[in-house]
């Protein structure tokens, strides 16, 4: 290619190389784009397709379940591209700032420029944690990072194990942690087994799925309880002890363990679309609040977003949203453009999955407004339940008000992990719903940046 | 399997040993373990939280939450759970004595 072909060529930069990320980028390399990736994983994969590192020797078909040939098939797609310079992939890389057309991009030397001229977020989620007694505590996890401990590192976080929460990746890592010899003493769902039903409909879009589901539950036998009410979780200085936890019928119970995952189900990471300046909406059914892009991911302003950062679909529904963020993307180019109708036919079937999802394993509202003054709600800097009801009563409901009064949310986590439960108490306190709360604006770094990193930015 | 570690090594056992040291103490990991794996093998946490009493072992593992951030002799702190193990690595869970 001459030089003049590859400057007149749009840079178009994708930020994530999970499968909306890949997906993204093989729509545009398939237009005749060279499009750029930047990733904060060792090798391409994302989360739920995360690869362990060089020289481990499991199988996609240990590490994937059912799941193996998407994975494979993924994995191999990109380092295709990746071998042949179709692309260029930046891995183990932060993007940690986006102004004016540039995104600064933290390295292990330091902080980098990137410009682009369109720009596609594949950022996905993280687990959506809500605060329970003791959970500051070593040895408290997130759902996920129990996932990523056993696939990336063959690894089981503790000897004997507690997992609570609500949704899929309850049942999933459950099920996972068991099959590869882990001791699960407990699988605690707070959400009943009549509310899940109500999900079924939902649920019924995606038949195989919601079967492979039962048969993991079912997998985790007694272990598996519905409708538990979370009191706290005891701890020593080492770590926890036990979960106290009472069942569906109001019995009290005292399971031990050294070692707790937590996680209701997703929450979309939004920090990057927030500095790129999308338009939010609260979602009432995710209990969150998501940028807003018509469906085929299209923000404005050049940005595209696809996959769970921006609708909390799963790994197949962000396969597919990366393909049309990237054809939007094209289309805006005025480049020739794959068609969209049978992916956008697939988004719907999905999203009513989703739907069934969000009902059947809702966000715990009762246990969040409920929680005693001294539990902690920011893990970062210990700000309790107490301090955050107390700031409303300074300065009122106002999301970034209480941050300001409370430090809920100035943490090393920018709020990540507080946000959720920190707008219930708010919102419990000032008599208003979770979305009147607000939500904390947006700062960049996104991630913590050293100085020394800032001072050498070319 | 582990003696005093918090984690159980369940699979990919078969790696070469890595030695680095934590608080001055020699400890082993495998090769391709994260500095949080290589840690929490040997000990039961990477940290002290700089506003409770509660020692910190990280939290979601993805470069979220910022928890695993652990001391290294020479200064500069690491990513605990994105960073692999390296030979002859010094960390530390509380920060260097001279640190101002």
């Amino acid at each position: 290619m001459t030089a003049a072909r590859e400057a007149s060529r749009p840079k178009v930069v994708i930020v994530g190389a999970g499968p909306a990320g890949m997906r993204a980028a093989e729509t545009l390399v398939g237009a005749g784009l060279h499009p750029v990736i930047i990733d904060e994983g060792a090798r391409a994969g994302g989360q739920i397709y995360r690869r362990p590192p060089e020289g481990f020797t499991r199988s996609p078909e240990q590490l994937y379940g059912s799941e193996a040939a998407k994975a494979r098939a993924l994995h191999a797609l990109f380092d295709r591209m990746a071998a042949d310079g179709l692309l260029t992939h930046h891995p183990r890389r932060s993007v940690v700032a986006v102004r004016d057309g540039q995104l600064h991009v933290l390295a292990e030397n330091g902080v980098q420029a990137i410009g682009y001229d369109r720009l596609i977020l594949a950022t996905g989620a993280s687990d959506r944690v809500a605060p329970v007694p003791g959970w500051q505590s070593a040895g408290v996890y997130s759902l996920g990072a129990a996932q990523i401990a056993l696939k990336a590192q063959g690894v089981a976080l503790g000897r004997r194990i507690v997992l609570m929460g609500t949704g899929p990746l309850l049942t999933l890592v459950g099920a996972q942690l068991l099959k590869a010899g882990a001791q699960v003493a407990a699988v605690l769902d707070t959400s009943p087994w009549h509310q899940q039903m109500k999900g079924l409909p939902g649920l019924a879009a995606r038949p195989a799925v919601m079967l492979r589901g039962l048969v993991l539950r079912a997998r985790l036998g007694t272990r598996y309880r519905a409708g538990v009410v979370l009191e706290r979780i005891e701890t020593d200085p080492d770590g926890p002890v036990a979960v106290r936890w009472r069942d569906s019928g109001g019995r009290e119970n005292r399971t031990e363990c050294d070692m707790v995952g937590m996680g209701w189900h997703l929450r979309a990471e939004t920090h990057l679309a927030d500095l790129t300046g999308c338009a939010f909406s609260y979602d009432r059914q995710w209990h969150q609040w998501l940028p807003q892009a018509d469906r085929l991911g299209r923000a404005g302003n050049g940005i595209y977003l696809a996959g769970d950062g921006v609708r909390l679909l799963g790994a197949d529904g962000a396969e597919t949203a990366g393909r049309l963020a990237a054809a939007a993307c094209l289309a805006d180019l005025g480049r020739q453009a794959p068609a969209v109708d049978a992916g956008l036919r697939e988004l719907a079937r999905l999203e009513r999955f989703a739907r069934g999802v969000s009902r059947a394993f809702p966000w715990p509202a009762a246990m969040t407004r409920g929680l005693p003054d001294d539990t902690i709600v920011c893990r970062c800097e210990n700000v309790t339940a107490g301090m955050v009801r107390a700031s409303v009563a300074l300065g009122g409901g106002e999301a970034n008000r209480v941050k300001s009064l409370s430090r809920l949310g100035m943490g090393r986590c920018q709020g990540r992990y507080c946000q959720l439960a920190g707008a219930d108490l708010v919102a419990a306190q000032a008599g208003c719903s979770p979305d009147a709360v607000g939500r904390f604006r947006g700062q960049a770094p996104v991630r913590p940046t050293p100085i020394g990193a800032l001072l050498h930015e070319g | 399997m582990i003696s005093d570690g918090r984690i159980v090594r369940l699979a990919e056992r078969d790696r070469p040993p890595v030695r680095f040291s934590l608080d001055g103490v020699p400890c082993h990991a495998l090769e391709g373990d994260t500095v949080l794996t290589a840690v929490l093998a040997s000990a039961r946490a990477v940290r002290v939280s700089e506003f409770g009493p509660e020692p910190r072992a990280g939290f979601c593992l993805m470069g979220a939450c910022q928890d695993c951030w652990v001391w290294q002799e020479e200064g500069p702190r690491l990513r605990a759970c994105s960073m692999p193990i390296a030979e002859g690595m010094r960390l530390r869970t509380l920060p260097p004595e001279d640190w101002p």
